[in-house]
């Protein structure tokens, strides 16, 4: 019939305009942890018994839309009510299967599962913690060698790439400074948290997506089979900056994990050997762009002239150019130092997430940059001690 | 002279002419046709925005809006859909239908019926005011949280949560009004010798739907308010740092949200089987056994809530507990779309634009149907959860199962309501364009969300460019689509061919033994039924 040919006709265009990306994903992408390849499996059994439900029932309906029309002459057929055994038997015969599907088909592998999916714990090898905050992932190692290395990942494409200025990269949107590194084959259970408002961390590969609620830990696991780098996204909708908190996880050798957390712990050694010395003020100005750039920008802008209302100016800003010590040495309460470390509102408070270094170097850079020219210098040893 | 004024008198009992008529009256097919009027304006206003997130979405970058902007307009696009299109063409055809069909003068309460409309439009202005006023470089817009409110992200925003909390209470105080007047209409005005098993589908489906709204509206009224009490007096509910826990929320929310979408749904279940047995000129099939599993799902669709929100964290049980209990529902819905198909099956059909909107309702509302059920799935829920699958699955239920039906419905009823025939060629027209491009449109976000694209993001990795302006240019076809339905109405309205009482040879019940259109007091000597 006209109507059909219509329907087959835009599926025909629909499929063949899509067909000419051979490589394009029809499905989930390639699992690499037990978790996803199992989510792969259910999905795949089900599409195809829906597939087969919804075509039986449509080819049914279809003979019916041929067959029994008025236009052919065709006399309707009262319906009986099924009354002898027999007919209540095949009437009934549809739902026992549908039960079977759910509850036998479905239902059983959904259980175990789910049992998986939820055991978090069991022949876990590490514990590694996830902070989500707007709009960036905090890593926490928690124990084994890893233990204490902690570091924020953050997004790395560009505003001129965003807003169609500049070229965008293969991995637009879903690149980051520091991604997350795991070793394969390892058991990793996560504890999940965030600092702000929801969030939920999501790497498609690894079929593990788990909410991260501020005041409270969720747990779950990832246990990652082949070596790669993987990503994904938040989400859960968490403001403005939403589509821009990009997961990236690299998974590697043991050894190759071993050499990067020798790397790493070195590092953090070298900051915090950095707080305790005198830092000039060049040396503070130039991280502290960095630091601003990567961490304040977003809502305070590159430029310091926020997005009132919702986001302040830094730009003579009364608290970017008062006094932030009192005469006893110590921070004043809503001075530059509190707002920072602490924050308040939707402020973030930073004294988790940046090192002293980080803090010293920013709030100088934004107490003598952006239109401010205060002339102070916030030392390192000078956040640490506030620290206490 | 004095003859014009007692046919004046005889037709309109001294109501007001002009604008204070539709104000102030309490006649159950004014309010009815305010409802559908209302319901029709703000699809479109609700359409255009979501065209505007369309258009963004066309390639990768940022074109058009920046990213908080995109939040409001998603947000307020599903809660107008849902709230302020949705619901009031449901509530619109309950007017102008359910007393009709039941041989009843009017509804039972007609001075709340009148309230109960009249909320509407100053609810649409809360919510739209702040978005609008945005646009002129005032304030800081609407909520952009999505139309789920979620905590903490809520207690952030600026004053147009506020604006939307009171919006949500103006649109759940209309809701349950209107709810109270039709079960009160329905227990107490039904005409003699039609008892509750006689009572047409719609009316069923409106009785269950009705049930719902009351007992969950004051949860979802009682969630906002803690949220508002939350943000603006001290409390702390939904705050960890007080106490509170943010899921708190989320379960309040989905308690009200399930059945929220079964309300949107039954009503449409209850007019279909009637189009269906229209034009496959036959009575329709198992009318005990729907009405049964209507009220089966009305039940389950209570205690199924927590399948939204399966990757926030609960213990083994009460995941199991929750995936089982959601599987429970594909039963009775089986059990509907059975009795659906052996209606048309062996009947005698023709494909006037109701039917064809009716039959496509059944295929496209079963892809909502099937692809829900595997949602229902815990551990592949964690990979379709909050991505676009889930947003191409609930607009097959919410745009095909919802709208689409309404649309069954307008063309079925339109005759009767004006007079006239709609042209039914455009009708055809419009049923080919909307199902076609609305394929088009969702599709490929099915495949959006399993290669991995997040609902809700302003911009999107380069690996999703080709769906997603596939997506784009058939919504556009889509949105532009619906301007022939509007042409249709309004020329249906205007004139065209008189319509005859029984409007369609196998049209069945009450409403299709009065003239076309209905005298402005119909049945006022009560018909008796056998
Ligand atoms: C999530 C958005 C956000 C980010 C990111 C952010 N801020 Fe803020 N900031 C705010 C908001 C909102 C306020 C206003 C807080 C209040 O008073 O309620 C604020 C206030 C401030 C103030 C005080 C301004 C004034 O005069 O009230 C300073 C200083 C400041 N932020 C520094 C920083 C620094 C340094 C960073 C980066 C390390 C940063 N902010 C990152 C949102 C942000
Ligand atoms: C022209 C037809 C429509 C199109 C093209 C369309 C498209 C969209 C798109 C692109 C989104 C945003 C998804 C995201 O980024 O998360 C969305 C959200 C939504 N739509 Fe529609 N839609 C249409 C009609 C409807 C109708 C009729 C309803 C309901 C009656 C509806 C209900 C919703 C809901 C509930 C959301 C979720 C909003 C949120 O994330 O909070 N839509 N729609
Ligand atoms: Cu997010
Ligand atoms: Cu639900």
């Amino acid at each position: 019939m006209q109507v059909l040919k219509k329907v087959g006709f835009g599926l025909g265009i629909l499929l063949a305009s899509l067909g000419a990306y051979a490589d394009y994903s029809w499905n989930f992408p390639e699992p690499v942890t037990p978790m996803a390849l199992d989510t792969l499996h259910v999905h795949n059994k089900f599409m195809l018994i829906s597939m087969a439900i919804f075509l039986s029932v449509l080819a049914i309906m279809i003979y019916s839309i041929f067959a029994h029309r008025k236009s052919k002459g065709y006399k309707a057929v009262a319906d009986k009510a099924p009354s002898t055994a027999v007919e209540i038997f095949w009437t009934l015969i549809p739902f026992a299967i549908l039960l079977l599907i759910d509850f036998v088909i479905m239902g059983i592998p959904a259980y175990h599962s789910v049992v998986m999916m939820e055991d978090t714990r069991d022949k876990a090898s590490m514990v590694i913690k996830i902070t989500g905050s707007q709009w960036r992932w905090q890593y926490e190692y928690l124990d084994g060698d890893a233990q204490g290395i902690k570091f924020v990942s953050n997004l790395t494409t560009t505003n001129d790439q965003m807003n169609n200025a500049a070229d965008k990269g293969e991995n637009y949107l879903l690149e980051v400074d520091n991604p997350l590194v795991l070793p394969v084959g390892e058991k990793v259970r996560i504890l999940m948290t965030a600092s702000d408002v929801l969030h939920n961390w999501w790497v498609p590969q690894f079929g593990s997506s788990r909410l991260a609620v501020p005041g409270f830990i969720r747990e779950t696991w990832v246990q990652v089979e082949k070596p790669g780098t993987y990503r994904g996204q938040c989400k859960e909708l968490c403001g403005k900056g939403h589509g821009y908190m990009p997961v990236v996880v690299n998974a590697v050798s043991m050894e190759e994990y071993k050499t990067w957390v020798a790397a790493k712990k070195e590092e953090q050694a070298k900051a915090i050997a950095g707080a305790d010395k005198e830092w000039t003020k060049e040396d503070l100005m130039a991280e502290g762009k960095k630091v601003y750039e990567k961490n304040c920008a977003v809502c305070h802008q590159v430029t310091g002239a926020g997005l009132p209302p919702a986001f302040p100016a830094i730009t003579g800003s009364k608290i970017s150019i008062s006094p932030i010590f009192g005469e006893d040495g110590k921070y004043l309460p809503d001075s530059h130092m509190d707002r920072v470390l602490n924050g308040k509102n939707v402020m973030p408070a930073w004294k988790a997430t940046l090192n002293d270094t980080e803090i010293a170097a920013v709030i100088t850079y934004e107490r003598n940059a952006l239109g401010n020219s205060v002339g102070d210098v916030v030392q390192p040893s000078q956040v640490k001690a506030a620290r206490q | 002279m004095s003859t014009v004024t007692v046919a004046h008198h005889e037709e309109h009992h001294d109501h007001p002419t002009g604008i204070m008529r539709w104000l102030t009256t309490t006649n159950h097919k004014d309010i009815g046709t305010m409802y559908l009027t209302f319901s029709l304006i703000m699809f479109l206003v609700g359409g255009s925005m979501i065209l505007g997130i369309r258009a963004e979405l066309f390639k990768p970058g940022l074109q058009l809006m920046n990213p908080d902007f995109f939040n409001q307009l998603i947000g307020i696009h599903a809660l107008i859909m849902i709230f302020a299109a949705l619901m009031p063409a449901a509530t619109g055809f309950a007017n102008w239908m359910i007393p009709l069909q039941i041989g009843a003068p009017d509804m039972a309460l007609p001075r709340l019926n009148n309230w109960g409309f009249w909320l509407l439009p100053p609810a649409a202005i809360l919510l739209t005011l702040p978005f609008t006023l945005a646009l002129f470089g005032i304030g800081d817009g609407a909520l952009a949280t999505g139309w789920t409110f979620y905590p903490p992200l809520s207690l952030q925003g600026g004053i147009g949560v506020d604006f939307a909390i009171f919006s949500v209470h103006l649109l759940g105080i209309s809701s349950v009004m209107g709810s109270i007047n039709i079960i009160v209409t329905l227990f107490n005005m039904r005409a003699p010798g039609m008892t509750l098993m006689k009572m047409p589908m719609f009316a069923w489906g409106w009785l269950i739907t009705a049930f719902l709204l009351v007992a969950t509206i004051p949860v979802l009224a009682g969630a906002v308010t803690m949220l508002l009490t939350d943000r603006h007096f001290g409390t702390h509910f939904f705050d960890a740092a007080g106490g509170g826990d943010p899921i708190l929320f989320q379960h309040l929310f989905w308690f009200f949200g399930h059945p929220e979408v079964y309300i949107l749904l039954l009503p449409v279940w209850g007019f279909i089987p009637q189009i269906l047995q229209t034009f496959s000129r036959k009575p329709m099939y198992g009318y005990k056994a729907q009405v049964y599993s209507l009220w089966a799902i009305g039940a389950l669709s209570v205690v199924v809530w927590a399948h939204h929100f399966f990757t926030a964290g609960m213990p083994v049980p009460a995941l199991l507990y929750f995936m089982y209990s959601t599987m429970a529902i594909s039963l009775p819905l089986a059990v509907l779309f059975f009795c659906w198909i052996k209606t048309m099956w062996r009947g005698s059909m023709s494909f006037e634009t109701p039917m064809l909107f009716a039959v496509g309702w059944i295929i496209l509302f079963g892809i909502g149907g099937l692809t829900g059920l595997v949602l229902a799935d815990v551990a592949a829920d964690a990979q379709y959860h909050n991505s676009y699958f889930v947003v191409a699955h609930f607009h097959y239920t919410l745009f095909a199962g919802g709208i689409m039906g309404i649309m069954a419905g307008v063309y079925y009823w339109l005759p009767k309501m004006t007079g006239h025939m709609y042209s039914e060629k455009l009708g055809k027209l419009h049923f080919w364009l909307t199902a076609i491009s609305f394929n088009l449109t969702f599709i490929p976000q099915f495949f959006l969300g399993l290669a991995g694209m997040p609902r809700r993001i302003p911009d999107y990795a380069l690996q999703f460019a080709e769906f997603n302006m596939i997506s784009s240019i058939a919504a556009f076809v889509l949105g532009l689509s619906q301007l022939l339905f509007v042409y249709n109405i309004v020329s249906c309205i205007k004139g065209g061919k008189k319509a005859t009482d029984k409007v369609w040879e196998g049209a069945e019940g009450l409403e299709w033994t009065l003239s076309s259109p209905p005298p402005y007091h119909s049945f006022t000597d009560q018909p008796v039924v056998k």
